[in-house]
């Protein structure tokens, strides 16, 4: 990749390039975020982003209490959000732990979901805080069981302590093993990393690292997916691409459960990184309890009627 | 649909209730004009006719000024501050209920689009009769001495980028300070003005208080050299403000006059480039670029020119432009023909005079006064797009090699309303403030408003505050 002549590795070059990153004005940010929060969506393009909206979710269980049967129920919900209407696309991708993959898998290829990957949090997930040793495996593990996408967290602790070329040198050990294999998530946990200069450092360290992603959240930390921080991660997108013709794809994931957060994100990836980016190929929403409002709202759309909850299915 | 295009989303027109024709609103009431003349004021995204509006002569105007030297002396002198303030709460509260309808009227008379006119124009137009209502009863704590005292009848001339708003700085603190008002709106845009004059009304505003005149240029003229007037205040062209100043220079009536501006928007190259590119965006493009403060012209530090003029060309590429009532429109019409004329004009010179121009592709309507957001590079202090104020939405883009330079440059004018600092060097937006002649000063961020900040200008942008302490002691006696 030729972004990666920008820098060698090396602790100092990466922090020279980092440095040469323009700063972010948080009111400024919040600002253009807010008012491309008040764009109208109705209609015809509501239609259409709510379809797309549900052909990008990621839709995830990631709970200590998970069991087969859960993971068996969130794949077919997976497949046919909408056992009632087939012209419902299927969902991006299932996401869940490392333990759950392969039944996830085995599931979905039984079911007819064989075009459907199977996404597992890898790395220790969601804190990040076990040796590396312990989070190769953890990647390899869930890419023999079936995975073919990896969303790993970066370490924090080091990202904040200025070891930049300890989180660096981890996201390349991961992408070395997802190789061909697996695409590459990189969260980075924006809301313990908190100032939007963070997000933006952060989000060039793992793309010069090699990821295919970069995603906002665990899902496990608020604040989470909030919109000056999308922003900026898509803003790192789109410059990126100026500098290295590759297109790296975004992932917000935590907080964002009703059809209007949903559109407003779309909006932002519109707007900001611009329409290259609004296919499930470059831009996913991490979520679970979105669905079912994407659901209602679409038959809302169809029927020009809101149904109750007991007519889209609880998992 | 293979991209993500967005469906029309235009507000709806039905809330408004505009009249066929408008009389004059003196002591209380809508009454004919004397003279019976009329003329139309347009919607200028579609040059339909909105309604037919009075033209006050000189006889009509004696008759606003006798109606409020006479509500001046008989009620509103009389009155007490908290008095007062219950009807300026009451203005206030009445704009926020009906902020809907004033958003729509404003949108449909100037062209402006409803995203400004809702999230902007309106609300801060309620925001001033609440601050100002505040003040009412607390004037002798505002430094004016123990008894501040109001001249009396104040003439009032607003133009037509901010109608309703320009309305407000003039009529809150008048009101406030316990002055009776005679207003007149640009010939353009006197919707709003009218409709307010429907809130006087309704607030139950002794009569006469409030008088609302429309008309053209020699209706402003003559009220300006009415002889019962004891002050007046201005906000419009340079042009105009230096006409009304003469004509006054004879008497002893105070004046304040809000004028013209050319703002310099400096961009120093450790400045945070996207929101820097937002913020000039919103400078220059904001309402058209029909804004006296606007940042019309950006002083870019030369090692980042070629980054930052890329980034803000696609940005611009973005920019919506079109039916000014539709919810996701950026940039609306033209306010008048004239105003277009005198745009194109100005950026004919531009490239006469060897600028490269550069305007955002976008898709201009057929009908109505349109102009494409449009940048200007490669332009020296030796134009006339660097000099003259456009007035639309037209940037022009200059270079400085230094700090020094960039102030020296963004001082060279006989202007000085406002100017943009755009740096993460806390202590080079202190310098550059400390040493840019402009009224206003921004950093990292444009074009903001608060009813307690002063604005005003340096130069020929005119004389005298509006808005917050200062603003109040244009409308009292013997203020300094």
């Amino acid at each position: 990749m030729s972004a990666l002549n920008l820098i060698d590795g090396s602790e100092t070059s990466l922090r020279r390039f980092l440095q040469t990153l323009p700063g972010v004005d948080q009111v400024g940010a919040q600002e253009r975020a807010a008012v491309l929060g008040t764009r109208s969506i109705k209609t015809t393009s509501k239609k259409w982003a709510i379809d797309m909206a549900i052909s990008m979710i990621d839709l995830t269980t990631l709970e200590g209490a998970d069991t087969a049967g859960k993971i068996r129920s969130l794949c077919s919900k997976a497949l046919r959000p909408d056992p009632q209407d087939p012209l419902v696309p299927h969902v991006g991708a299932v996401c869940v732990y490392n333990d759950m993959v392969g039944i996830a898998r085995n599931h979905l290829d039984s079911i007819g979901g064989q075009s459907i990957p199977v996404a597992a949090v890898a790395t220790a997930f969601p804190s990040g805080r076990a040796s590396r040793k312990v989070k190769l495996q953890d990647t390899k593990d869930a890419i023999s069981l079936g995975a073919t996408e990896i969303d790993m967290v970066i370490d924090r602790g080091a990202f904040l302590s200025g070891q930049l070329g300890e989180v660096f040198d981890e996201i390349r050990a991961i992408k070395e093993i997802c190789s061909d294999k697996a695409h590459l998530k990189v969260i980075l946990e924006t809301g313990e990393l908190v100032t939007l200069d963070n997000v933006r450092k952060a989000s060039y360290l793992a793309m010069l690292a090699g990821a295919d992603f970069i995603k906002t959240s665990t899902g496990k930390v608020t604040p989470a997916a909030t919109a000056p921080v999308v922003l900026v991660m898509l803003e790192a997108v789109r410059d990126f691409f100026e500098l290295s013709q590759v297109r790296i794809g975004v992932k917000p994931a935590g907080g964002i459960r009703t059809t209007k957060d949903a559109i407003k994100q779309l909006v932002l990836v519109k707007e900001i990184a611009g329409s290259e980016w609004l296919n499930p190929e470059l831009f996913r929403i991490g979520a679970s309890a979105l669905l079912n409002d994407l659901l209602m709202q679409r038959m809302k759309l169809n029927t020009g009627r809101y149904s109750s909850a007991n007519y889209v299915t609880v998992d | 649909m293979s991209d993500f295009e967005y469906a029309p989303a235009p507000e709806s027109k039905a809330i408004t209730n505009i009249s066929k024709d408008y009389g004059l609103f003196i002591n209380g009431k809508f009454i004919a004009s004397h003279n019976k003349r009329r003329f139309e004021t347009i919607n200028p995204a579609n040059e339909e006719v909105l309604a037919k509006i009075s033209l006050a002569d000189e006889v009509d105007i004696d008759k606003a000024v006798k109606a409020a030297r006479s509500a001046y002396i008989k009620v509103w002198s009389k009155m007490s501050g908290k008095e007062r303030a219950k009807y300026l709460f009451r203005i206030a509260r009445l704009l926020q209920e009906r902020a809907r309808e004033f958003a729509v009227v404003e949108t449909l008379d100037n062209g402006k689009p409803i995203r400004e006119t809702r999230d902007v124009d309106i609300p801060l137009s309620a925001a001033h009769f609440f601050y100002h209502a505040g003040w009412a009863d607390k004037l002798e704590f505002a430094g004016f001495g123990e008894k501040p005292k109001a001249h009396g009848v104040v003439a009032q001339i607003i133009p037509w980028n901010f109608p309703l708003l320009m309305l407000a700085w003039k009529i809150a603190p008048a009101l406030a300070t316990g002055n009776t008002v005679v207003l007149k709106p640009a010939e353009t845009t006197p919707l709003t003005a009218l409709l307010f004059a429907e809130v006087c009304q309704q607030a139950d505003l002794p009569p006469g208080v409030v008088n609302i005149i429309t008309g053209d240029g020699s209706t402003g003229s003559a009220l300006v050299k009415h002889p019962d007037i004891d002050k007046v205040a201005f906000t419009g062209s340079t042009e105009v403000g230096k006409l009304i100043a003469k004509s006054l220079a004879v008497g002893n009536t105070p004046v304040t006059l809000e004028l013209g501006g050319k703002g310099a928007n400096i961009v120093f190259e450790d400045a945070p480039l996207d929101q820097a590119v937002e913020g000039i965006i919103n400078g220059i493009f904001f309402n058209q670029g029909h804004v006296c403060c606007a940042g019309s012209r950006l002083l870019l530090q030369e090692n980042i020119h070629d980054e930052f003029l890329s980034k803000l060309q696609k940005r611009m590429s973005k920019i919506r432009l079109g039916d000014p009532l539709d919810k996701n429109t950026d940039i609306g019409a033209i306010n008048s023909a004239a105003q277009l004329a005198k745009i194109h004009e100005l950026s004919s010179s531009g490239k006469a005079e060897g600028a490269n121009i550069w305007s955002a592709p976008c898709q201009i309507p057929n009908k109505g006064f349109w102009f494409a957001p449009t940048v200007f590079t490669g332009v020296t202090q030796a134009h006339r797009i660097a000099r003259e104020e456009i007035f639309g939405p037209v940037l022009s883009v200059l270079t400085f090699r230094t700090p020094q330079e960039a102030i020296e440059k963004a001082n060279n004018t006989p202007f000085g309303l406002s100017a943009g600092v755009w740096s993460d060097k806390g202590s080079r937006i202190l310098w550059a403030g400390n040493h840019l002649k402009a009224g206003v000063i921004w950093a990292n961020t444009f074009n903001k408003f608060d009813p307690a900040s002063p604005f005003g200008g340096y130069k020929e942008s005119g004389w005298g505050r509006e808005g917050g302490r200062h603003g109040l002691g244009a409308y009292i006696k013997g203020a300094k």
